[in-house]
């Protein structure tokens, strides 16, 4: 229906794309990212992260020489900083009533040191 | 009365002051809308019926001892990345599927303050991430005008809630248009404010650069008189910008004679669908009739928004969605060996297709050895497509195109490739990657189906972006029509 993915489509359709990422390389993001995938989702994301990757190479062709990368959305503002003072009443057992696992005040997770 | 929900949120303050009809009787009429259409639509996570009709009480006492504010008594519904106390707050992912906010987002605290009754929480995309509202772990919600076609999304829910009046309103974010676009596909209004105009305290974040909470609503007047309540200055957002927030109901009716719309020549595309472009067309032969300048404007390297954006927001989505650890809340996988498989399994197992992809796609652009080459780059295209903008604004007042290539499509018919479906928001992602407020109007029908015109303005000119969609509202009835079975 649209132009712009009609040409993407087809261009999977007839060759290998030059992003193609490996199953390792796949695999090694997916443990940087932290996230376990099954056996059968790691080629689905193989190829639609390639052809994210191709997608978002278009930027390379344009020239941004000398152009300074957009750090805020609103020209010549920065974040606001605040005092360093505790403006917060303890609540810690409402915020903890959303936890897994909690004792004495502590959340709890497998044991890290033997 | 059977007819409240045909009334506007105005009508609806001035009925329930007058007493016509009380807070409760109101809130009930919705909440059986709700429960006759829900089944169908699946607009809603969570129902609060019983918060929802304490509230309602809670108005008429107050309205009956003469007090109340702006929104005293209307109902309204929450998309459901808004924070609410004691209410779960799912994000339309099975990650946050257990999680009942300890707080409320500042969002929600301002709408309660001014009045407003809260009916539930709007499904939506899991995380916001999504332009059709299918990736939700609680199911597809379906376009009130074609139950086989999407609302769009990812504020799927809220629109097509709005757009079947199950709730005169509905709070909504946009951080590639997810709340323009859903507009657009079901036939109300959409409005997404300047950055930093409208707190983002307790709106779960996507993508921090990007996001903005705003309005869906039947008309542009609705959405001035909700936003005029939403928006304005909050110690607890560090993005948030201190400035006054105008009368925005009082600056609708403020004249278009002079005025030069400037229509944004790279959005009729070859992308654009024949008919909708005509509909768009039309609505700027109405806005030169109304006293408007018409001049065509090009921003060279706005098409490169879509690359940009996806690489500038799956990146921040890597960083905001690491939080999700499987420790503090959400999911947490069942007997984990380790801390690592603990991380590992809580996100693999709560987090949806979309999401692990543009987690993963962020973690990649964000990688060592990448981090020049995508995201510094997109950084740098990205100020080129704001320069872009800047410069139209020196010779035009608002930018104006459609917001959509074409009308609501079929369920499922863009699931299987992911940059088909990201395309969706080809004319909406320019005003986010700038952070520039933009409304989206319904301006009339393409085969049944409703379209969108969108306005774009410079920054915090909202009252001039509500101003020109009232005006086409003025002149034509779109934004009054009802789908077929919900009039």
């Amino acid at each position: 229906m649209y132009d712009f993915a009609l040409v993407f489509s087809l261009r999977h359709a007839q060759r290998e794309s030059p992003m193609a990422l490996t199953r390792e390389q796949l695999a090694s993001i997916a443990a940087l990212a932290r996230l376990e995938l099954s056996a059968a989702e790691i080629p689905v994301y193989q190829h639609s992260l390639s052809s994210i990757l191709e997608f978002i190479g278009a930027l390379d062709a344009v020239d941004t020489h000398g152009v300074a990368p957009m750090a805020h959305p609103l020209p010549g503002l920065a974040q606001r900083l605040r005092p360093d003072v505790v403006t917060e009443s303890d609540r810690h057992e409402d915020y903890q009533e959303n936890a897994a696992q909690v004792a004495a005040g502590l959340y709890l997770v497998p044991r890290v040191i033997e | 009365m059977s007819d409240l929900h045909r009334l506007s949120v105005s009508e609806l303050v001035g009925g329930l002051r007058a007493r016509r009809f009380s807070s409760v009787e109101l809130t009930r009429a919705y909440l059986e809308r709700i429960d006759r259409h829900q089944g169908t639509l699946n607009a809603f996570i969570s129902v609060t019926r019983e918060q929802a009709l304490r509230e309602a009480e809670a108005a008429d006492a107050a309205l009956a001892a003469g007090g109340g504010g702006a929104l005293t008594g209307v109902p309204i519904a929450h998309k459901d990345l808004f924070c609410t106390r004691g209410v779960r707050t799912s994000c339309g992912s099975r990650m946050l599927d257990n999680f009942v906010s300890p707080y409320d987002a500042t969002v929600v605290a301002k709408l309660r303050g001014a009045g407003a009754v809260m009916l539930g929480k709007t499904n939506m995309d899991e995380f916001a991430m999504g332009s059709s509202n299918e990736t939700s772990y609680y199911g597809v919600v379906r376009n009130p005008w074609n139950t086989a076609l999407v609302p769009g999304g990812s504020s799927g829910g809220s629109a097509a809630a709005v757009a079947a009046r199950l709730t005169p309103g509905a709070t909504a974010t946009d951080t590639g248009g997810s709340i323009r676009q859903p507009a657009a596909l079901c036939g109300i209004t959409g409005m997404k404010p300047t950055y930093g105009r409208v707190s983002r305290y307790g709106m779960v974040a996507f993508a921090s650069s990007l996001d903005q909470g705003g309005v869906l609503s039947a008309s542009a007047a609705d959405a001035a008189l909700l936003l005029r309540e939403m928006a304005g200055f909050d110690a607890n957002d560090s993005t948030s910008v201190d400035r006054e927030v105008p009368d925005y109901v009082a600056q609708l009716t403020q004249p278009l004679a002079g005025l030069k719309l400037g229509l944004l020549k790279e959005f009729f595309d070859k992308g654009l669908d024949a008919e909708n472009e005509r509909r768009v067309r039309e609505a700027l032969a109405l806005y030169e009739k109304l006293g408007a300048r018409l001049t065509e404007v090009s921003l060279p390297y706005l098409p490169l928004s879509v690359p940009v954006y996806y690489v500038v927001a799956p990146a921040e989505c890597s960083s905001n969605l690491a939080r999700y650890d499987g420790v503090r809340f959400g999911h947490r996988c069942e007997n984990p060996r380790d801390l690592l498989d603990l991380y590992r399994r809580s996100r693999g197992e709560g987090f949806g297709a979309e999401v692990k992809r543009r987690v993963m796609t962020g973690t990649y652009v964000l990688s060592a050895g990448y981090y020049d080459a995508y995201y510094l780059k997109a950084q740098r295209v990205r100020s080129l497509i704001n320069q872009d903008f800047i410069r139209a604004f020196k010779d035009v007042d608002v930018l104006i195109g459609p917001t959509t290539p074409t009308p609501a499509f079929e369920i499922g018919a863009k699931t299987s490739d992911p940059i088909t479906m990201y395309l969706n928001d080809i004319y909406t992602i320019g005003a986010n990657l700038a952070g520039l407020p933009a409304i989206s109007v319904p301006c009339g029908f393409v085969r049944d189906l409703p379209v969108g015109l969108q306005i774009v303005g410079p920054h915090f000119s909202e009252a001039r972006v509500l101003a020109v969609a009232h005006a086409l509202q003025r002149e034509t009835d779109w934004h009054t029509r009802i789908p077929q079975g919900y009039a």
